[in-house]
């Protein structure tokens, strides 16, 4: 090749045109994806609880995303009740889909697991409850306190599994607060709602996909 | 020179040429040397910060409940800390340093605005501090391969890169040489491609399964646009120039070129396969996926033909030696990536521990084996003096060399294991995790090793820097005879990083 020009021509045709198809098309079509009426905007708290979630890296581990049970088992492990449309994710800024599993998914776990108790000490030492487990503690995000400290009317959890010296419990600081209260959102278990989404059907609704 | 002639007048019009452009070569060495060193200095640096937040990582999946007391050493940051730290500081700031280096060599003019080079640099690693310094603090985007903060830090990668391929631009725009050597191809493309790729994968305006795409998209386009094309001019480069033989065909490469950019460009949504994206977009991926099979046998053929029957040499280079270890690995990691991409296999691998392994097979058996010997070549000649040691080198080839494949095999294994254990819906998630431990625990193991070998590496450069000399003053691998090929002893090339 002795023609630079002509070389960086090819190099940025490539570029944009990559860019056009995975990119600006598909923004434009998705773009057009209407919001389910059942998926609520997320709350001042579980905003703030997201952004925990974020900022400890919880993706590295866990998926946010059920696949298509013809070819996966996502839904027969109890992940979700169907495969996870675009419409789901309407709120997500940054999407965590995810691409890891060392631990299970968590898009429906707020259906799973509906209780603080369970989710806080979980999060102090997820051991206190599963000895197997080897997802990292997070005691940074409760104060360890001595049940005789506690004032009156402030929530405390005490854990199990010999995590803690008895006569300690834990105190969650507003950041626990918040990450459960996002985890407990995590709810895409309402029916896909295609009947009044033709954007969303256009651009491959699941009902479509097919084994390959 | 052609392929066409005999191998003795190709060799004997190779060593004439060779004395010719001594002088092109020590004037195109001494205007990139301030750069060049500099880059490999700080590339250096940031592995051995990033093998440290590697092993903390890969020790902390096995050990979950060490260093747990802060949130800065939680794993999920550390983790990031080490992605970021190697893909964009050790990674590519040698990759920065080796551009600078090649290119005016391969257009026989110095570097031109070499400043601007320089400020290059220096902004690209204040961005990378900034970038990791971001993450630890919790400031991550909470996008894979682009957590670095998108406001105080991206910004200096698009400057730095842009004033250092705007340095190699105007160096190529002032050639000497009509004819474009394939690996200023790369290069060039590669540093065209870089700032536009993050500039759209840091978009701030996506949401949704479109902030997914776009993350997607980037994410394998920094390896396929950025990471690979650098490293395969280098490999072209290399090889030919060590065993003193053109490369093999030229067809090939120029087919190798123009689709590698085609079609890995379009590559990335296959890291979505099954998730909830439109059902064209994944398949558009992986049909380009498949056809990525085109420009890695290209280039495959094209590098092995033009080793074939000089692989004796291999025993004298260091610099050979890295960078066949990393070429066949990038055949390797390419052809197990076009059969990751099929839904078949994907719907078992996805989201499971071969996906890492793929991954280090890609930037470390790749990557990073090319910039190793690529900085064994290049170091000697700008500081004017010789390795120190042979026996430092063979240890960083072991250790590595070793070290890789006690990383890579038992995660392989561990993650097909787990990849089944998943797809079985009457397995517990307890029997999940139980099966990924041999891997996690054999990529510490590996992981260590690799870590030795990053340390030798570094004190072996820092003796260098230092201005240690060898005992004898003389290159490593000197006693050893001159490369004598099978066909004649006029086949005469010298070996050895001298």
């Amino acid at each position: 090749m002795t023609r630079i020009w002509l070389l960086i021509t090819g190099v940025l045709a490539i570029i944009v045109f990559a860019t056009s198809l995975l990119v600006v098309i598909p923004n434009t079509m998705i773009g057009q994806v209407r919001v389910p009426s059942q998926l609520a905007p997320y709350t001042g708290q579980q905003a703030r609880g997201r952004a925990v979630y974020v900022a400890q890296g919880c993706v590295y581990c866990h998926s946010q995303q059920v696949r298509d049970p013809v070819y996966t088992s996502d839904k027969d492990r109890g992940w979700g009740p169907r495969a996870t449309v675009p419409s789901d994710y309407v709120y997500d800024k940054p999407h965590q889909l995810g691409t890891m599993r060392t631990g299970p998914d968590l898009i429906n776990i707020g259906v799973r697991q509906p209780s603080d108790q369970w989710h806080h000490t979980h999060l102090f030492n997820p051991r206190s409850l599963m000895p197997w487990s080897i997802m990292p503690a997070f005691p940074y995000l409760y104060d360890v306190r001595d049940s005789s400290s506690l004032k009156p009317g402030e929530v405390f959890y005490s854990v199990a599994g010999g995590k803690l010296p008895t006569g300690k419990v834990i105190v969650p600081t507003a950041d626990a607060d918040a990450l459960v209260a996002y985890l407990k959102s995590l709810k895409r278990t309402y029916p896909v709602p295609t009947g009044n989404e033709p954007a969303a059907r256009s651009i491959g609704g699941r009902s479509e996909q097919t084994m390959p | 020179m052609t392929a066409t002639l005999s191998p003795h007048v190709v060799e004997l019009t190779t060593s004439i040429t060779d004395l010719e452009n001594l002088d092109i070569r020590l004037r195109a060495d001494a205007s990139s040397r301030q750069v060049a060193l500099r880059a490999i200095s700080f590339s250096v640096i940031w592995l051995i910060i990033g093998s440290a937040f590697g092993l903390m990582a890969s020790f902390k999946l096995h050990m979950p409940d060490w260093l747990v007391s802060s949130p800065v050493l939680t794993f999920g940051r550390i983790r990031s800390a080490h992605l970021n730290a190697m893909a964009y500081g050790w990674a590519s700031s040698a990759m920065l340093g080796v551009s600078v280096w090649i290119i005016p060599r391969l257009v026989h003019t110095e570097l031109r605005v070499p400043k601007a080079a320089e400020a290059g640099l220096y902004i690209w690693n204040i961005g990378m501090v900034l970038g990791i310094v971001g993450i630890l603090a919790g400031y991550s985007d909470g996008l894979e391969w682009l957590e670095m903060p998108r406001y105080w830090a991206d910004p200096f990668f698009v400057i730095g890169g842009g004033l250092v391929g705007l340095s190699l631009l105007s160096t190529i725009a002032m050639r000497e040489v009509e004819h474009l050597y394939v690996s200023v191809w790369y290069i060039l493309a590669a540093f065209i491609w870089f700032p536009i790729i993050f500039v759209i994968g840091n978009w701030p305006t996506f949401s949704g399964v479109e902030s997914a795409a776009v993350n997607w998209f980037y994410a394998h386009n920094a390896l396929g646009l950025w990471l690979t094309p650098v490293c395969l001019a280098a490999a072209y480069y290399f090889i030919p120039k060590i065993l003193g033989r053109p490369i093999y065909s030229y067809q090939l490469s120029l087919l190798g070129f123009w689709t590698l950019g085609f079609f890995y460009s379009l590559n990335g949504m296959h890291h979505l396969i099954g998730g909830p994206l439109p059902t064209w977009m994944i398949t558009t991926s992986i049909v380009a996926s498949g056809l990525m099979i085109i420009p890695v046998m290209a280039v495959g053929v094209n590098q092995h033909m033009t080793l074939n029957k000089r692989f004796g040499a291999l025993r004298y280079s260091p610099t050979l030696r890295f960078i066949v270890f990393g070429s066949v690995a990038y055949t390797l990691v390419s052809l197990q990536g076009v059969f990751m991409a099929f839904r078949e296999v994907n719907r078992l691998t996805h989201f499971t521990h071969v996906t890492v392994a793929h991954a280090h097979l890609g930037l470390y058996s790749f990557v990073t084996m090319i910039m190793f010997g690529s900085i064994y070549y290049i170091l000697p000649r700008l500081l004017g003096r010789e390795w120190v040691s042979e026996k430092l080198i063979s240890w960083h080839f072991w250790t590595v060399g070793i070290g890789q494949i006690v990383y890579l095999v038992p995660l392989t294994v561990a993650g097909m294991v787990q990849g089944v254990a998943m797809a079985d819906p009457t397995s517990t998630w307890e029997q999940v995790v139980k099966a990924m431990m041999p891997g996690l625990i054999g990529r510490s193991v590996g992981g260590t090793l690799l870590t030795i070998g990053h340390c030798v590496f570094a004190y072996h450069v820092w003796l260098m820097f230092r201005g240690a000399r060898s005992r004898q003053g003389l290159p490593p691998f000197h006693e050893v005879a001159p490369i004598i090929t099978r066909r004649t002893k006029a086949s005469f090339v010298s070996g050895g990083a001298a």
